[in-house]
């Protein structure tokens, strides 16, 4: 398998050697052009996930590595959007869009030279989640799915070969949610960018991931590995499949008893 | 329309207000025979405002330029602190309960250690505005950049940004509406602070001019005076309050603009 990340028995602890362990013995591996999803219940470090992976945060124990590197700092081909959109509202939409090409080398510096160029990059991107009659208004004029798109556009405009997404349709309601899965699909499916995409809904990560990671309750570790073969594209039709009700029940259940076994753990502390 | 008509009263209310208090005032002072060196009438004072506008227009120039050096030197001042004691935690922490304190201290205890430095005049009006208006702007750029999400930080260092990008392209943005409101309350804290040097320590500007005119019992030219100081408030007020709409029209969330439907 042609390994794009990798985590190897990672362990992230903050503030310090008697801090808040929040991963423990994470191992994953993702392919290139794979497209993964990590589920757990809440506080398991998935977000922590997304900082070590993009090099925010170093590890306190184990290796990450990315694209054969280990990851020492922040990465220049990773994309990321979270559930807020945290656009910068004093921009129009496409200048919102084009925000990374200004910090990320190279384009940074060919910024100016070729301003056509990334502009028309932004206009084929808002074109590709139906955004393009609105590139000129301003965020705040637009719905939280609409920024949602425009977040993912940004997260994109710099063409990444990794893309981090922290629970981004969290926020919106479940039809604008399923939509924005379609048009995350289709993206994916025409640049086959490498994803990550950490999400508490079962059905969103079984819609669009190949591989999903579950994890357990903190100190968060991957507990199974669960490969979603269901063909592409898939729509709203897929989710009434019996396979795939399979495997959100599957992964349903994993977590449920993890939570127990957390409940379980917490009422022996009272106890002892 | 019942809502244009409801914002043609919005625009009338100040004025309305203005004049209803006016004639009130003059109502009174003419109904209970109030004597001019206790409360003068408003004609009273817009007598001696005529009688003396020389002087007067003189000194309040005067005043006004204290006040405007003052506060330029306040806004430049004011920005830079408020960038480092925004954008870097130790500082902040460590500069904080010195901020607190000296804001604390009534600039009035300040003006004479003022004059033993920079003499009577205007070098220690200018230095009193300057004082009592850079609080405000630095408080506000420092909340306005420690106001950026954490995680548009973390999309853009990831991206490798600079601290430096972080700041032009996202903090001093951000931090605009609450620069150009603090613009606003510290213009008028400019003006205290240059009319109570000139009241303590000045042969010139408006607060001189009323204090002789107290000396002297002239009460309307005191109560014109007064005026004057209120309507260059006002005045400034106005004016940087039209340049915040002006630049941060976002932030405001253009109450005119109809959002986009989605």
């Amino acid at each position: 398998m042609n390994e794009f990340v990798k985590l190897e028995d990672v362990a992230l602890r903050y503030g310090g050697p008697d801090g808040t362990l929040a991963l423990d013995g994470t191992s994953m591996s993702i392919a290139k052009g794979q497209f993964a999803a990590v589920v757990g219940p809440s506080g398991c470090g998935k977000s922590s996930l997304m900082k070590l992976v993009t090099g925010l945060n170093p590890p306190s124990a184990g290796a990450v590595s990315v694209a054969g590197e280990k990851v020492e700092g922040p990465l220049k081909i990773v994309g990321m959007a979270f559930q807020n959109p945290t656009l910068l509202p004093w921009r129009p939409l496409l200048s919102n869009v084009m925000l990374p090409l200004e910090i990320v080398e190279p384009h940074r510096r060919r910024f100016r030279s070729h301003a056509a160029e990334y502009t028309a990059r932004a206009r084929n991107l808002l074109r590709m989640v139906g955004l393009d009659e609105f590139e000129n208004k301003h965020p705040w004029m637009l719905s939280g799915g609409m920024q949602q798109r425009a977040n993912l556009c940004r997260s994109l405009i710099h063409e990444p070969e990794l893309l981090m997404l922290d629970e981004p349709f969290g926020a919106l309601d479940a039809f604008t949610r399923e939509e924005l899965w379609s048009i995350l699909q289709s993206i994916w499916m025409t640049r086959q960018f490498t994803t990550i995409l950490v999400t508490h809904d079962l059905r969103e990560a079984t819609y669009l991931a190949d591989v999903i990671f579950v994890m357990s309750a903190r100190p968060g570790r991957v507990i199974a590995t669960h490969e979603v073969d269901l063909p592409r594209p898939r729509t709203i039709e897929t989710t009434f499949d019996p396979k795939f009700i399979e495997i959100v029940h599957t992964i349903r259940n994993e977590i449920a008893q993890i939570r127990n076994e957390g409940k379980a753990a917490a009422q022996d502390l009272k106890v002892a | 329309m019942k809502a244009s008509s409801q914002r043609r009263l919005e625009v009338a209310m100040p004025w309305l207000v203005i004049a209803g208090i006016l004639i009130v005032w003059q109502g009174a002072v003419m109904l209970f025979g109030i004597q001019p060196f206790v409360l003068p009438s408003p004609t009273a004072i817009l007598n001696a405002f005529f009688e003396h506008r020389a002087p007067i227009i003189q000194h309040a120039s005067f005043t006004l330029m204290n006040t405007m050096i003052g506060f330029a030197l306040g806004i430049l001042f004011g920005v830079v602190l408020g960038v480092v004691i925004g954008s870097y935690r130790l500082i902040y922490v460590g500069l904080y309960p010195v901020l607190i304190g000296f804001n604390s201290i009534p600039k009035v205890a300040v003006v004479p250690i003022l004059v033993l430095w920079l003499g009577i005049g205007q070098p220690t009006a200018i230095a009193t505005a300057f004082l009592l208006s850079f609080f405000p702007i630095a408080v506000n750029v420092a909340t306005g950049l420690a106001t950026v999400e954490p995680e548009l930080e973390d999309v853009l260092r990831s991206l490798g940004a600079t601290k430096r990008d972080l700041l032009f392209k996202v903090g001093l943005p951000r931090a605009m509406p609450y620069f150009f409101a603090s613009l606003k309350v510290s213009i008028t804290l400019a003006f205290i602070g240059a009319v109570i040097a000139e009241t303590i320590a000045s042969n010139d500007g408006i607060g001189y001019l009323m204090l002789q005119a107290s000396s002297q019992f002239r009460i309307p030219l005191m109560f014109a005076g007064v005026i004057v100081i209120a309507l260059m408030g006002i005045a400034t007020y106005l004016v940087f309050a039209y340049i915040e709409r002006r630049m941060t029209g976002w932030a405001t969330r253009g109450r005119n603009l109809q959002a986009a439907g989605g």
